[in-house]
Formats: C-alpha cells, structure tokens, sequence
C-alpha cells in the first residue's frame, strides 16, 4: 500500500490538515500525492467516529473494532472509494457510514480478522482515547445513524478546539485559549466563573476579557466552519451539515 | 485532547451557531426570539448609531438562486412604505451564507400580548381591520407576506398597528409602477422559487402553503392566514377546526362566517384580497350586513335596532311624550 507509514491525524505535526479545499473533491484527483492528502483529511475527520460506530452498531470488542476500522480506510485508500462519492444521491456522512455497514458485513462473513491478519496498523490512531471516550457516551437508547452523527459532531468539535489552541499558540495569543477554556469549556461550574472573575484572575481589564473572548470564539466559529467546507463536496451539502453541526439539540 | 463532555459540547454548539456580524455594520445586543424561520437579534447599526432588529434566516434547501432571490426580494419589499408596515432597512449574507434581513426595531406588544390584556372584541376588531389594510397594500404591490401571525404584528406604544417580518415574502407580479430595475427581473423569472419547500408557520399557514404549493401562492393564502389570526383575535385560541362561536359564544354568527370564509380551505372559496376582508370586517364594526353571511329577516331587524339605538330611543321617547300629553289634555 503506498502510503506514508508515518500518517498520523495531520502528520507528524499533530496538526488537523488545513487546505480550505474540498478532501472529498480532491479524493478525485489524478495526482496521488492530492489524493493521498485528500485521504489524510477524511481520515482525520472521521476515525474516530467510525470506530465507537463499529462498536456501537456491530457490537465487536475493541481489538476487532481497531481492525475494522483500520481495514476499512486501508480498503477504501486502495481502491479510492471516497472518489465515488455522489453529492446528489446523499451527504457525504452517509456515503461513508453505508461503505462502512457494507465493509463490516462483508468482514464478518470472510471471518476478516483471521483471514486479513489482524493487529495490522496502517495508521496511527489513537484508540485508547477512542475507546475511554466509547465507554463515556455509549447511550443505548441513540440508533446507530444518530449516535454516528453524534459522535462525529463531538469528534469535529474537539478537532476544531485543537486548532484553535495550536492557532493562538502559532499567533502569540495563548490567554486568549486560556480564557476561552475557563470560560467556555468550563463543565459544571460555569455559573461560578464571570468575565470580572477572570479579569482579577489573569490580571486584565474585565473588557479586554470580553475582546479575548469575542475575538476566540469568532475565531473558532472560523475555524469549524472551515474544517466542515473540507469534508463536503458542495456547497448545499456544506449548508446543510452546518445546520446539522451547529442547529440540533443533542440526544 | 480531553473528550468533551454533552453539555460542553452543546455550549460549543450554540456558540459557533452565533451569527458572525463581524463583517457587518451591526453589533448584536441580545436575543429577542426565536422561530422556525430563524433568530431575531436586536442590534446597534454601527453607521447610524441606532438600534434594529435582525432577523437570520434558517430556511431548509437555502442554494445559492434561492438565497439571492430572497435578497432581491427583499430590496423590493423595503420599498413598500406604508404606517402598517415595517421595512427591510437592510439585507445581507453573513459569512457562513445564512440570509439576514435589518429591520426598524418596534417597541409595543405583539398582537398576542395585546390580546392577552382582554380587550374589548371591537377594539380587537378595528386593530385587525389595520393589519388588513397594511396587507391588501402589499398586496396591491404585488406583494404576499406568508407568514401573517399574531408573533409577527405589534401594537405600538401610540396604539399604532405594524406588520412585521417581511423576510420570506414573495413578489407575485409587477406592479403598474414597477419599484426598481429587479422587479422587472423577478416578474420576467417567476418559476424560480422552489417548488415543495413549505416556508411559514403551522397553524397559521394556508393549507396549499403548508403542502409546499410555492407557485400556488397568491394573495388568498395571506387571506387564509389572516383568517387564521381573526380567529385567535375571536376566540384567544390558535386555529383549530372547532367553530369560533363554540369556543367562544359571544362571537356573532356574522364575525365568524368573515372568520370562516377567509379560512376557507379551498383558496377560490375565501375572500380574494384582503382589501375585500378588511371591508366585511369595516361592515361588521358599521353593524353593516356583511357579504360573507346572509341574515335572517329577524337578524336584520335585530342589527338595524342595535345600529340605530339612539334613533328608536328618541322616537320612543316622543311617542310616550305624545300618549302622555293627549291621556293628560282628555283628562
């Protein structure tokens, strides 16, 4: 399989890949290199959700959910499954979890795991958070389309909150994460923190705080939005994930 | 990274669904509502140092021709200027496509509010007469609203009546004076709304509205929705199928066929306009026979009495005056 071994989410730079241009046009490409990055992108996008997918749905222990979830990208980047991707006929999301149901299916009744070989990693992927992260929000009462869609909803967020942390580090303005952080990502207490607490707290003006914070969000808002231009294909299909992304209550 | 937790991430969600108004002349002050067609803010227009409301539209299948139309239509519609109606001062496309329109921010209660604070059912009847007026002007303009309900009238602080929301109306012809260079472009493109999205709001919509009937819309399906809101004005209650005299029996059989025709569920059976509405309601205040119910003999006697009440008073008051002077000049 000609793929850089050394493909992590982003590279070796921990970083989400950033190129403002459709992945799952550019999985169309006659040029590998762009295919590959294309790959990389989707991949980046959505291992994770894949995974707690496998073991919600299919019910497999975690080893086999690894190998699933490894084969199945190994699978679709050797025979360039993304580029059959038809934005009229459903949303990318849904293309992707139908491959899925169908490689799984498939897997099951090959017994995959002996006959591939099991254990192979092509990619780098962290499944011991994926896992933890399975056991903490495995709600049976979701079908596996919704808990899907959740999860990669949860998956998209943190990949965006990750970018915008590396984004203020890159641009000098670590408090404005940090103040974001307390205050926007506080969990059960965000009652108890004010912009006047933070203010006395890092030692700034209570509207500067406020400046940080507007200035962060807006930057986040920038950055999901543009995470989500690159996993769809058009741009009524970019629309419609955003109201899904940002519009919905969670179940 | 940290998992995030289910109420962080539906904190992060409403976040980054804020509207971004950073490209804009607008600062948003707060939340004034939400609906299904979208989210009003109120804001500071930054150039004119005034306040406004915003409305962000989250209309399904929004593509690129429909969201155009939509702002075309909207400069259109902001040049109806009428006391009964509030403008477009401004539309827009924020940086993530959705739609927004500037309107003049009213203070007042809405029309549900007002009714709440029992007012007399003529009071009631002549603030509704209003918002017909501001309709059949629209109207006249080629103009349908589409989303006439009582959330979107206000009473204003000088008893003023005010149709608000102007944001997913609809051009349906030219008018005799065209009112801007596009006019003649939508009139010449009218097949270019979609067909099947059913825009509105439930209960208030007309049935071919609610079945997504885009290009059956005219004039008669506000006058369905109109209707709709003299029934809520009737009864206190949103529309329903049960007649108005039942839920409420104060209501005369007059005010409730008006109610009832407008409501028609086949559009040819309704009013046509709603200048032709507010024209049985006008009769009903005048105690006028109406043309949407035919009286009885009684009825009409009974009507005529309680219109010209002073007039039989006085000549009652002669007739006894006359038996009393000639019983007193015989004795």
């Amino acid at each position: 399989m000609n793929i850089d071994p050394d493909t992590d989410i982003g590279g070796g730079q921990h970083r989400f890949p950033v190129t403002n241009q459709s992945a799952i046009v550019l999985a169309r490409s006659d040029d590998q290199n762009v295919r590959q990055r294309a790959f990389e992108t989707i991949l980046a996008s959505y291992w994770k959700p894949v995974y707690k997918y496998v073991r919600f749905k299919w019910h497999v222990d975690n080893e086999d959910a690894k190998d699933l979830t490894q084969g199945f990208f190994a699978n679709a980047f050797e025979k360039n499954h993304f580029a059959n991707y038809d934005a009229a006929k459903a949303s990318f999301q849904t293309f992707l979890r139908t491959c899925l149901d169908g490689f799984v299916a498939n897997e099951r009744k090959a017994g995959a795991r002996i006959k591939r070989g099991g254990g192979i990693e092509h990619f780098q992927l962290d499944f011991v958070s994926a896992e933890s992260e399975f056991a903490l929000h495995a709600v049976s009462s979701l079908t596996p389309e919704d808990y899907f869609h959740r999860e990669w909803v949860r998956w998209m967020f943190t990949l965006a909150l990750e970018a915008l942390r590396q984004s203020c580090e890159d641009t000098g303005k670590k408090m404005h994460f940090q103040l974001f952080e307390r205050y926007d990502l506080a969990d059960d207490n965000r009652e108890n923190v004010s912009y006047a607490s933070l203010a006395q707290e890092f030692g700034l003006d209570p509207s500067v705080v406020n400046n940080y914070l507007a200035a962060a969000r807006r930057n986040f808002r920038r950055i999901i939005l543009e995470k989500l231009r690159e996993i769809t294909a058009t741009e009524e299909e970019f629309r419609n994930e955003a109201r899904s992304l940002l519009g919905v209550e969670l179940k | 990274m940290k998992p995030l937790s289910n109420r962080q991430l539906d904190h992060l969600r409403q976040l980054a669904a804020h509207p971004d108004f950073n490209s804009t002349k607008y600062r948003v002050i707060k939340e004034l509502g939400r609906g299904g067609m979208g989210t009003v803010y109120l804001a500071t227009d930054g150039e004119l140092n005034r306040e406004v409301a915003i409305k962000v539209l989250s209309v399904p299948e929004l593509d690129d021709s429909l969201r155009e139309r939509m702002i075309r239509e909207a400069q259109i519609i902001a040049q109806l200027e009428h006391p009964g109606i509030v403008p477009v001062h401004d539309v827009g496309t924020l940086a993530d496509g959705r739609v927004f329109y500037a309107m003049k921010y009213v203070r007042g209660s809405r029309l549900d509010e007002y009714a709440a604070e029992a007012e007399s059912l003529k009071d009631r009847l002549r603030k509704f007469q209003a918002v017909c007026d501001a309709v059949a002007f629209a109207h006249a303009h080629g103009v349908i609203h589409r989303d006439l309900k009582p959330q979107n009238i206000m009473i204003g602080s000088f008893g003023e009546v005010l149709v608000l929301d102007w944001g997913v109306a609809k051009i349906l012809r030219q008018h005799e004076r065209p009112v801007s260079l596009e006019a003649d472009t939508l009139i010449k493109n009218p097949g270019d709304t979609t067909n099947g999205t059913v825009i509105g709001t439930r209960n208030y919509m007309s049935p071919e509205q609610a079945r997504g009937e885009i290009n059956q819309l005219d004039e008669r399906s506000d006058v369905y929705s109109l209707g709709a809101v003299l029934y809520f004005l009737l009864t206190d209650k949103p529309p329903a199928t049960t007649r108005p005299r039942t839920v409420n029996p104060k209501v005369s059989k007059a005010a409730e066929a008006i109610c009832l025709k407008a409501m028609s569920l086949e559009a040819p059976a309704r009013y046509s306009s709603a200048a032709e509405l507010s024209s049985d309601v006008g009769k009903l205040l005048d105690a006028e026979p109406v043309a949407a119910y035919q009286e009885s003999v009684v009825e009409k006697v009974g009507r005529w009495a309680g219109k010209n009440r002073f007039l039989i008073l006085l000549v009652l008051a002669y007739l006894v005056m006359r038996i009393f002077l000639i019983l007193t000049s015989r004795s």
